[in-house]
This record gives C-alpha cells, sequence and structure tokens, in this order.
C-alpha cells in the first residue's frame, strides 16, 4: 500500500536576489518520481551533489520545492497551506547527519524530545515527561538522561536522541538523512539495528539517504541511485548490485572499498570531476565521464528515460548491454 | 629491506583534571622503505596523535612523554630541536590530512603552496619550484595542471583539493608518508581515484607510507601490514591477508562483525555493546574488558603483545589458549 | 550545566574575567549601598569653611568647591551613571537582538529593509545626533537620557545578532523544529535567540563600557545627567575651575570612570575567550 508518492520533483536553487548578481541556478533535482510503500525502505543512493538531501527536505517542504508533486496518505503535500501543513508534520519526520548540530545546545534532551509533543498537544502535564522517559528507553537510553545537555553524549548517543525526538510525534514516514555516515563503525551498527528495530515495531517507512551501499543493503530493499540531480537506476537492492544496468552503477559499485584482500576488483576508476549542478551537460549527466564501449552522440544529444532494464529500471540508451562489474 | 621508521613504547599525554591521561600509551611499530602500514582504530583510539607525534606536532598541552622513541632511520627525533626539527618535517616525512578542504590557505594558488613546499626544503628558483610544482600535479593526476596551477582551492573540487595536499606532501620528496584518514571527506568515487593515486607514487617512488584509517575496506587492498588500535594502544598487529583470514582479537573480530557488506548473505549486524571509554576512565588490566564477550579472568591483567602466528599478535590472553579467539 | 553557565564560568577562572568582575562588582555594591551610609551628597552642611579640602578622616576623597563630600558624590553619582550605562545597554541589546531576530531568520524583504534602515543609522555620527538632541532639549529627564543612548547603539549589535541567526538557521536542530512544526516564533526564542545569548552578552558586556564614557562625556558638556544630581562627568566639569586648588575633586570621579569602564572590558574580554571558541 503506497504511502508516500513523488512525481517529477524539481527543485532549482537560485543564486540571485535583488542586491546581488545573477548566476545560473543550481538544478539539485531535476525530475525525480518514486514510490514508498508502508512499512518499506527506499534508500535513495549517491555521492555529493547528486540531490539527495534535497529530495529529502524538499519532500518534507523544508524547502518549497520548484516544481512537482508528493502525494502523501492520500494528500497532495505541495498544496497545503501553513496551519494543516503543521498538523500534517506528525506525520512524517526527518533524522539529520550530524549528531553535533541535530541538537540545540541550549536545550537539555528532554526538553527536545518534548518539543514535538508540545507543539502539537499530545499530552500534557506529567504525562509528557512520562512519554520521554519511554521514548528514551526504546532507542536504548537511560531515561534519567533526559536532564542533560547535548555535549555530555557521544555521537550515537545524539543519533539516537535525535530519533526519540522524531519518533515523539508517532510519524508514519521518517527521512534518514545519512543518519550513520558521521558515526564510527560499531556505533554505526549499532543505530542501523535501532533503525530496522523501530521499523519493525512501529510499522515505520523510511526514505534512507546515504552514501554507502553496503549500508544501504544492510536496510534497504529497494534502492534508487542518482546522480546530478536525476534517478538513473532503481529497483530492489540485491538485483541492482547483483546486476546494475546503468554505467554509473557499475562504478559507484567497484568503487567501494571491500573488507576482504581475495576480492579485490579490478577498480573501475572514474576519470574526471563530478560536472556542477548549475551547468549540467546536455542529454544524458553521465555521458562525459561514461565507459560504456556503446557510448555514442546519441548519449550527448538525447537524455535516456529511466526504463525497465532486466531486473531493475535504468536510464542509459545502451542499458542492455552494460558491462558486468568485473570480480 | 631498509627500515626507514622505527617507534618504540610511544606515549603522549595530557593534563587532566587531576593528573596526566595517555591518549598514546605505549605504541610501538616499524616502517620498510616502500611498504604500508595501516593503522585502524575508531574515534578516540590515539591513532591521529600516534601520526603527530612522528612529526612532533602534538599540540600543547599534550606531549610526549620521555620513555618514547622515534627513529627515522639513523636520526633521533625526539631529540631534534628547531632548525634540524624543521628540516625533517616535508623532508623525511610527509604529511597528508583529513580534511582538505581546510588544510589548504585559501588565500594563495595551489601553485604557490606546492611551490612553497619545494622552497622550503631545497635552494631552487622560483621558477624552477614553479616547474616542479607543475610535475606534482601531473604525478598527481591531475587534468590540465598548467591551468590548475594558478588556480585557487576553491575553484577546485574536493577531490582535486586532496590531491593538491598529496602534490604539496611529496614537495620534498619524503621517505615516508603519513596519511591520516586521506580520503574520509570524500565520495567513494574519488576516495578510488585518490587511492590509485596514492598506490602509483608508492611504486614508482619506494616510499613508505603510514596510513591511518576507520575503514577496513580501505586497509585490505592497500596496505601490507595492520595494526588495529584500541584505547590508546595496539591491540593487534598481522600481515593484512592474516589479519583479514583470522581475526583474533575480540575487539577486531567485533570490528569486523559491525561492517555492512556489499556480498554475502545479508545478516543483522553484531555490534560492539557498550562505548569506547575516553582516557581518563580506561579500566584496570585489558582495556577492552567490560565491552568484551570473551572475558575471562585473566583480563583483570594487563596483557602483553602475545604471539598468535606468523608475524601476527594481539593484546590478549586468549593467544595463550592456541585457540586465537573464537572467530 | 548548559552552555551559557559554562562561558561565564570560564571567564571567571581566566584571571582577566575575575579581576574585572570583582572590580565591578565592587564599584555596583559601592553605587549600590554607599549613599545608605554616606552622608547626604547634595549637603552642604558648612558652607564656607569646608570648600575644597584635601582627604581626610572626616572627607576620604575631600570636599569639592560647593563643600559636599567628594566620596558621598562619587557614590551617588556612580548610582546614577551605572544605571543609565546597564539600562542603555539592555535597551540596545533587546532592540539590537530583536531586529536581528527578525532580520536573520525572516529573510527577504524584510531582512533587506531592516538592513538598509541600520546602514542608514549607522550613516549618522552617534555623538553628534546626541550632542543636537540634548542642546536643544535642556534639562532632560536621566530616562530620556537612557532611552536617547539606548536607542542610538544597537545597530552594531542588530548585525551581529543577524550574522549569528543567519548561521544558525543553517543548523541542522533549527530544521528539526521545523519539521515538528514549530511556529517561528517558537524557533526564534526557544532555538535561536538563546543561542545568540553569548555573543549578545559579550557585546553588551564591552558596550557598557562605551556607555559609561559616552555619559561622562555629555555630563561634562553638561548635557547629560543635569545638576544637582551628582554624576562623574559632571563632576569632572565641576572640578575644571578648581583643578589646581583641589584636584581630588576631579581626580576621584575620573578613577571612577577609569576604574569602570576598565573591569567592563577585562570581563568582556575574558567572556569573548570563554565563548568563542569554546573547548576544543
Amino acid at each position: 500500500m503506497t504511502l508516500i508518492q513523488v512525481r517529477d520533483l524539481v527543485k532549482h536553487y537560485e543564486s540571485g536576489g535583488l542586491f546581488r548578481g545573477s548566476a545560473p541556478p543550481v538544478r539539485a533535482v531535476q525530475g525525480v518520481s518514486f514510490e514508498v510503500a508502508r512499512g518499506e525502505t527506499l534508500a535513495l543512493v549517491g555521492e555529493s551533489g547528486c540531490g539527495k538531501s534535497s529530495v529529502g527536505r524538499t519532500i518534507l517542504r523544508l524547502q518549497e520545492p520548484t516544481s512537482g508533486s508528493a502525494v502523501f496518505e492520500g494528500v497532495e503535500l505541495f498544496a497545503l497551506d501553513r496551519a494543516a501543513l503543521r498538523k500534517m508534520r506528525r506525520r512524517m519526520q526527518i533524522i539529520f547527519q550530524d549528531p553535533y548540530s541535530s541538537l540545540n545546545p541550549r536545550m537539555t534532551v528532554g526538553a527536545a524530545i518534548a518539543e514535538g509533543i508540545e507543539i502539537h498537544r499530545l499530552a500534557s502535564g506529567k504525562d509528557v515527561g512520562r512519554r520521554v522517559g519511554a521514548l528514551l528507553e526504546e532507542v536504548g537510553l537511560d531515561p534519567a538522561y533526559a536532564g542533560r545537555y547535548p555535549h555530555e553524549f557521544s555521537g550515537g548517543q545524539r543519533q539516537r536522541i535525535g530519533i526519540a525526538r522524531a519518533l515523539a510525534v508517532e510519524p508514519s514516514f521518517v527521512v534518514c538523512d545519512e543518519p550513520v555516515s558521521a558515526l564510527d563503525v560499531s556505533v554505526q551498527a549499532q543505530v542501523l539495528n535501532l533503525l530496522a528495530d523501530l521499523q519493525r515495531e512501529r510499522g515505520l517507512s523510511y526514505l534512507f539517504i546515504a552514501h554507502d551501499l553496503a549500508v544501504v543493503r544492510q536496510i534497504a530493499r529497494r534502492v534508487a541511485v542518482m546522480y546530478l540531480g536525476r534517478i538513473v537506476e532503481e529497483g530492489p537492492t540485491e538485483e541492482l548490485l547483483r546486476e546494475p544496468r546503468h554505467p554509473y552503477t557499475v562504478a559507484l559499485l567497484s568503487a567501494v572499498p571491500v573488507p576482504d584482500p581475495e576480492r579485490q576488483r579490478s577498480r573501475i576508476v572514474l576519470g574526471g570531476d563530478l560536472p556542477s549542478p548549475s551547468s549540467p551537460p546536455p542529454g544524458c549527466p553521465f555521458h562525459p565521464r561514461c565507459f560504456h564501449p556503446l557510448r555514442s552522440e546519441r548519449c550527448r544529444a538525447e537524455l535516456p528515460p529511466l526504463r525497465p532494464v532486466a531486473r531493475t529500471s535504468a536510464a542509459c540508451h545502451y542499458a542492455e548491454s552494460t558491462p558486468a562489474p568485473a570480480g | 629491506m631498509t627500515r626507514v621508521l622505527d617507534v618504540e613504547n610511544l606515549r603522549v599525554s595530557f593534563p587532566a583534571a587531576r593528573d596526566r591521561v595517555y591518549p598514546v600509551d605505549g605504541v610501538s611499530f616499524s616502517l620498510d622503505r616502500g611498504e604500508t602500514l595501516a593503522l585502524v582504530g575508531e574515534s578516540g583510539c590515539g591513532k591521529s596523535l600516534t601520526s603527530l607525534a612522528l612529526l612532533r606536532l602534538v599540540p600543547p598541552p599534550g606531549r610526549v612523554e620521555e620513555g618514547s622513541t622515534i627513529r627515522l632511520g639513523d636520526t633521533d627525533v625526539l631529540a631534534l630541536r628547531g632548525e634540524a626539527l624543521r628540516r625533517i618535517r616535508g623532508r623525511r616525512i610527509g604529511m597528508v590530512f583529513q580534511d582538505p578542504m581546510t588544510s589548504l590557505n585559501p588565500v594563495f594558488t595551489v601553485g604557490d603552496q606546492i611551490a612553497e613546499g619545494v622552497r622550503a626544503h631545497f635552494p631552487v628558483s622560483r621558477g624552477e619550484a614553479r616547474r616542479r610544482a607543475l610535475e606534482l600535479l601531473r604525478e598527481v593526476g591531475i587534468p590540465d595542471p598548467t591551468a590548475r596551477l594558478d588556480a585557487y582551492p576553491h575553484q577546485l573540487s574536493g577531490g582535486m583539493r586532496q590531491r593538491v595536499m598529496i602534490a604539496i606532501a611529496l614537495s620534498a620528496e619524503p621517505e615516508i608518508l603519513v596519511a591520516d584518514e586521506p580520503t574520509t571527506a570524500l565520495d567513494v568515487t574519488v576516495q578510488a581515484q585518490i587511492l590509485e593515486v596514492l598506490d602509483r607514487l608508492r611504486d614508482r617512488r619506494g616510499m613508505a607510507v603510514l596510513l591511518i584509517t576507520h575503514d577496513l575496506g580501505i586497509v585490505a587492498g592497500r596496505a601490507d601490514r595492520v595494526a588495529v588500535m584500541y584505547a590508546g594502544q595496539i591491540v593487534e598487529e598481522a600481515p593484512t591477508a592474516a589479519l583479514f583470514a583470522r581475526p583474533s582479537h575480540p575487539y577486531t573480530q567485533g570490528l569486523f562483525a559491525s561492517v555492512p557488506r556489499i556480498t554475502g548473505p545479508v545478516e543483522r549486524l553484531s555490534p560492539i555493546g557498550g562505548s569506547v571509554p575516553p582516557p581518563g576512565a580506561w579500566p584496570s588490566g585489558c582495556r577492552f574488558r567490560p565491552r568484551c564477550p570473551q572475558a575471562f579472568d585473566k583480563s583483570e591483567t594487563m596483557p602483553p603483545l602475545l604471539p598468535v602466528g606468523p608475524g601476527h599478535r594481539m593484546r590478549c590472553w586468549l593467544a595463550e589458549r592456541g585457540d586465537g579467539g573464537a572467530g | 550545566m548548559n552552555p551559557l553557565a559554562d562561558a561565564l564560568a570560564r571567564a571567571w577562572r581566566d584571571p582577566r574575567g575575575r579581576a574585572g568582575g570583582l572590580m565591578l562588582a565592587a564599584m555596583a555594591a559601592a553605587a549600590a549601598l554607599g549613599p545608605l551610609v554616606l552622608p547626604d551628597p547634595l549637603a552642604q552642611p558648612c558652607v564656607l569653611t569646608c570648600r575644597n579640602l584635601p582627604p581626610s578622616a572626616a572627607h576620604p576623597f575631600g570636599t569639592d568647591d560647593l563643600s559636599r563630600d567628594v566620596l558621598a558624590r562619587v557614590a551617588a553619582g556612580g548610582r546614577i551613571s551605572l544605571a543609565v550605562a546597564f539600562l542603555a545597554v539592555a535597551l540596545s541589546a533587546t532592540l539590537g537582538a530583536a531586529t536581528g531576530l527578525v532580520a536573520g531568520y525572516w529573510g527577504g524583504a524584510v531582512d533587506s529593509a531592516l538592513m538598509r534602515l541600520v546602514d542608514a543609522a549607522l550613516a549618522v555620527p552617534r555623538l553628534f545626533l546626541l550632542l543636537l538632541v540634548l542642546a536643544v532639549w535642556e534639562q532632560v529627564p536621566v530616562v530620556m537620557l537612557i532611552l536617547l543612548i539606548g536607542a542610538t547603539g544597537w545597530f552594531g549589535t542588530g548585525r551581529l545578532v543577524r550574522g549569528e541567526v543567519l548561521r544558525l538557521r543553517e543548523e541542522s536542530f533549527v530544521r528539526a523544529a521545523e519539521a515538528l512544526g514549530a511556529s517561528r516564533w517558537r524557533i526564534m526564542f526557544r532555538h535561536l535567540l538563546p543561542n545568540t545569548a553569548a555573543p549578545l552578552l559579550v557585546a553588551a558586556t564591552l558596550g557598557v563600557g562605551d556607555v559609561i564614557l559616552l555619559e561622562a562625556g555629555l555630563s561634562f558638556l553638561g548635557l547629560g545627567v543635569q545638576p544637582p544630581a551628582p554624576s562623574w562627568g559632571g563632576m569632572i566639569l565641576d572640578a575644571k575651575s578648581v583643578l589646581v586648588a583641589a584636584p581630588w575633586a576631579g581626580i576621584f570621579p575620573g578613577l571612577a570612570i577609569v576604574i569602570t569602564v576598565l573591569s567592563a572590558n577585562l570581563f568582556g574580554d575574558a567572556l569573548r575567550d570563554a565563548v568563542d571558541p569554546r573547548g576544543a
């Protein structure tokens, strides 16, 4: 059952203004469409500048979209007025990447978690404190910590607090914006397990934004790969990793360091740099760096549509014959 | 094999509330010409401080303790002062830092900064320094180096900047390159590019490399030997293949169990319980004991490094049992 | 312990902070309690015989040209000068914070309008403006003086707060509050303002010294606190004519000014170091 359906989402950041000069807008998101079902996790994967964080923020209307639609539980999010949007915010939340800036340093941890409860009047008086305590326990922290300040906690603990804060309003959908990228390996594992457990216990849906394919594999059944503002491939995680059809996915996969000295694959090292999102190349965004043997003039002239190929969907004119990753 | 670096019983201390604490507490290792040693560990294990100590760059009020030895070939690094010390920095040991965004001076061109490195160690003219800078840019694989020579750091991407950092580190033609998390701040495809540059350089120049990282995947492909650090000590060291085939110290095993995999079955991760204790709060005896699933009564005494296999040692009493940890 | 208390504690541990803080506290205490135990600053007990007496046991700071006890006047003047300073600074801080918050968070046209206002106001020299207003308005009551000084001193603070808000606005915790559905006011007052408190306090503390000097200068010119109410600047004005014969009448109020300004600046410096950068 579809929880959220995003169609043709576009987000451009203007870099002009009344007193500033005009420069080309940064085309962060250029027509992205996807769906997330109830209780499922869709991962959005890509490197810096691909627009994945912008997608997450724009869906929640933390930034206004340039165009497109996002239908959540049957309601068009982009058409809501301020008051209706405020009420809707209970149903969809976000967890951030940086544990050091995601908590207000001047607020106790308990106050931070309680804020959502207060704003939406979900409880009052002593009840609030009890809920905060229960939430802290749910994320694996001692309820007595409610009176402490963020700087007294480690990065992993702060992420848990951020998760508790998001859960306090009982959302059905959570955008996880690189929630473990800034954490150490063993802490990362703890938080990933926590997110998986919470999903199971509460029936949450996640849009899991990440750059690490191995992490994604751990938590997401479906994945969409982004490059320069577009989805270039999407499909079930295992299929995509086993048989990637878009050259960028192949390169991304081959670049992931594997902790196994026996399996050192021959890496496809991409030449060149990521083009600037304010002047993306015409046609296929990947063509200047593409190593597909059939790369042609068509790639430069014509933007390939995202279409089903074998077990996934890929945006490549020659996806049927993409060379398999070596090793 | 010529030995280029010998570190014995390195201890770095910082003042604390009552006494001093030792975030690096008795670390010993050596490097041969052309060899890559990886120093692996999570935040707070002391690996970065160790690398800073090699160049005597430990920030005050920290200091290197009496009884530590750092020998560069015949030179006793800890006995050097002033001009002599300045001469080994860069010239015999070069360092690449983690964050290329802040390690480059924004008001000087890239060419100037590399040339500065050259002229600091060789009495050459400006013209000659500039020529060498161009050569170095080419060597680190920067496309169109002549144009880039006069570029400012902000005009370059993260991957480019990191290559410039490497070029600066190489400008003095050091015997040893210390790379402190050189790719952590970079995307995975860029990371692949940088690691390839380091490999080429090592092969061509016969440099020894001390690679500091928390990423086991990077280690697998590149290091000849690995030393795992925890709470200021080396807890396991081995040739790379041996470490990955038979991780023996419970901490190392825990690390491996926490890393999400890109291949193989997807199972729930088994993170190490608890968190890393800060330097002031280390337990007596084996420092991993509170978090170790295999702790036993002898763990109350600090274990020395004990042999587990050829060239393979670990700081754990389990080595005496001959089973090298349950794996 | 929250970060503001933390910064204050750290400033206190700094020797400059401790010295400045203690001196400032001493001056404030003397100003508050002094007039309760000291003779009436306006009293002229012995009109002709007590003029310009040097410091003695009966008059530790001596007497002035009108036979008034200098110590009593310094203490009473301190009350007024310190009150003007703290209240004017408080007014400036409030105006600056409010403007900075709104301009920084709301952005857009509101921000542009407010900042152009600030730019225009900064183009007018503060001292000349005050001189003009006060020269025309004779016998200005102290309350008006505070309002005038406060209303002309908030522009720099406004810019400072706006800068902080622009930076804070991008922090994840502000976005998190937005995602929770927090209203603009809630974000401004619960999230942004508390995090600007520390730099604001630094600016305010350093501003106290400025206002003391400003008020003393205005009073010296006869435009600030009006006689017979005592003020440090006014006392120096009075002492001008008898400076050779009775230097103490001018030295002690002058010292009071110097010590107060110095201590405010010392404490402000220590506080600034404690606030930024914090920790590592």
